[in-house]
């Protein structure tokens, strides 16, 4: 019985295989088509949803004259920077704070009561203090990531299993190498985490921050062509968003794959 | 694994025939230590002395203060009271390493460099050699994570052994190991223990494995020493053996009696006493 069960599954294996990957870009594919026939039928009008064909007229249109780059370069230096600046603080708080009792003692209470502050709340304080310039965009950004990176490392670092640290101990291991060898690669997973949260909430914020006000960048593209009824270039911004979205997220997952290739959670697909 | 039993064969001539080299262990002086964790007594006015490149096994029940007496030793618990001396060995300081009951490796760092935590990259032929001599030298490059649980084990016996250590303290090692792979287990750190001459200190439930491993097997009650038996059977020895048997029947007596005194008190206290006049 199991042995004819074996050879099926052996014959059909390749044919099997075709169809699991193809099987999660039916819906996607089958969504697009039924948009464009609506589109071309009259059924859908452009000036509530352009047709996919225009969005893919208008992208090639928008990126030959630069236009788009330039906007998509903005947006990205925006990320980063605010990336850069919330994240490497949160990490740099997250460290002190799960290393140094005195420090979770002294930061931790505060940096929770402000943590459970919808940052989108603080927008008309912002605009207050910085205007409505690059400051306001960074302080923005930097504020969604700084608190998943800092709760995931200060979280990574408490749950670092006690029997290594002891084990480091005994092995004459300085404060330093301990901390090298054993908090910080214990805490990574977690941290790693954090990071990917964050990378959500970076986009998030970014899209309230140029949509507010900005002069340029994907938001600003997009609230423009709204000022116009440019449906088409709308849908691009979007899309745009949700393509840097998935790539920010494909790079931490390579991180992580890289990074935790020693887990065994990272080594099914060796 | 190979590497294990060619060696077996012929650390057996080795033991029938020549005598053992103490010179690199040293010598440790308990004297009056009490320890309490948490507001209980656990050791209290403990002495023991153990003799340079002795094999001293302890046992006693689940909480008798056996683990907490090796991790004095070794740092990771102060005594309240008493000292805890290390002898002086031919040069420099003695480096005193332990064994966990879990191996407690660096899931992030593949095999090799497990071994040579915390050395210089000089260590790494070293490292290589003993990492050949637990039979591991084909896993040098694996990740921690894709060993079974004795292999794990030969890693932390080999990133201890790589010390050179004048002391080594085992807490039970073995105890979440099968049954085949303790034997091996048991058979690769007598052989270690009796080529490199270290003095070795091993906490276990198990009175067989203490009395197959030990030079003397010392039983923990109540905070103190209850037994203290020298095992005079010849290396390596066989658990078939009747004065084995013997030994351990006596021992592992003496280990349950401590039982009836938890559960009734008085009656039993009296029958304890007139048990230890015999």
């Amino acid at each position: 019985m199991s042995e004819i069960r074996r050879r099926t599954i052996t014959t059909s294996s390749s044919l099997q295989a075709m169809v699991n990957r193809a099987l999660p870009w039916v819906v996607p594919v089958a969504l697009l088509v039924l948009w464009q026939w609506a589109s071309s039928n009259g059924m859908l009008p452009s000036r509530f949803l352009p047709a996919p064909k225009a969005v893919v007229t208008t992208f090639i249109e928008l990126s030959r004259s630069g236009e788009l780059w330039t906007h998509v370069r903005v947006s990205t230096m925006r990320a980063l920077s605010g990336f850069a600046l919330g994240g490497g603080l949160g990490l740099l708080l997250g460290l002190v704070t799960g290393c140094f009792h005195w420090a979770e003692t002294l930061l931790d209470t505060t940096l929770q009561m402000i943590r459970n502050i919808p940052a989108l709340a603080l927008i008309p304080l912002v605009i207050l203090w910085f205007g409505i310039d690059e400051s306001a965009k960074l302080f923005l950004v930097a504020l969604g990531v700084f608190f998943p990176v800092y709760i995931n490392t200060f979280h990574g670092i408490q749950s670092v299993d006690r029997g290594l640290l002891e084990m480091g101990r005994t092995y004459g291991l300085s404060r330093w190498a301990l901390y090298r060898e054993v908090i910080l690669p214990g805490a990574l997973p977690s941290i790693l985490v954090g990071v990917r949260f964050s990378l959500g909430f970076m986009w998030v914020m970014l899209i309230v921050a140029e949509t507010i006000s900005a002069r340029s960048g994907i938001g600003y593209m997009t609230m423009n062509a709204r000022e116009f009824m440019q449906t088409d270039v709308m849908v691009v911004g979007i899309l745009l968003y949700a393509l840097l979205g998935k790539i920010a997220d494909l790079l931490s997952k390579g991180l992580e794959r890289y990074w935790l290739r020693w887990h065994p959670a990272y080594q099914a697909a060796r | 694994m190979s590497t294990v039993f060619a060696s077996r064969e012929v650390l057996t001539q080795k033991m029938l025939t020549e005598e053992r080299q103490y010179s690199r262990g040293v010598s440790v002086s308990i004297s009056d230590v009490s320890i309490a964790l948490g507001g209980r007594t656990v050791l209290e006015n403990f002495n023991v002395e153990i003799a340079a490149g002795e094999f001293v096994a302890i046992v006693g029940r689940s909480g008798c203060g056996k683990s907490t007496l090796l991790r004095s030793i070794v740092g990771l618990e102060t005594p309240q009271a008493g000292s805890i001396a290390l002898g002086a060995i031919a040069q420099g300081k003695p480096d005193v390493r332990i064994m966990f009951q879990d191996s407690r490796l660096l899931p992030w760092k593949r095999v090799s460099q497990n071994v040579t935590l915390g050395l210089e990259r000089s260590f790494i032929p070293q490292a290589t050699k003993i990492l050949y001599q637990v039979g591991l030298a084909d896993r040098a490059n694996d990740w921690p994570a894709i060993l079974s649980g004795g292999q794990r084990q030969r890693v932390a016996l080999a990133r201890a052994l790589v010390h050179d250590p004048a002391l080594l303290l085992l807490d039970e090692p073995l105890g979440a190991l099968d049954a085949l792979t303790r034997i091996e287990m048991q058979e690769l750190i007598e052989s270690v223990w009796w080529n490199r001459g270290f003095t070795a200190v091993l906490v276990t439930h198990d009175v067989a494995e203490a009395i197959t491993l030990a030079d003397r097997v010392i039983l923990i009650e109540g905070g103190r020493v209850a037994l203290d038996e020298f095992i005079h059977l010849p290396r390596p020895r066989a658990r078939g053996n009747a004065r084995f048997a013997s030994l351990e029947d006596r021992i592992l007596g003496r280990v349950l009696q401590h039982r009836s005194i938890e559960t009734n008190e008085p009656l039993a206290e009296a029958v304890n006493e007139e048990a230890d006049a015999h």
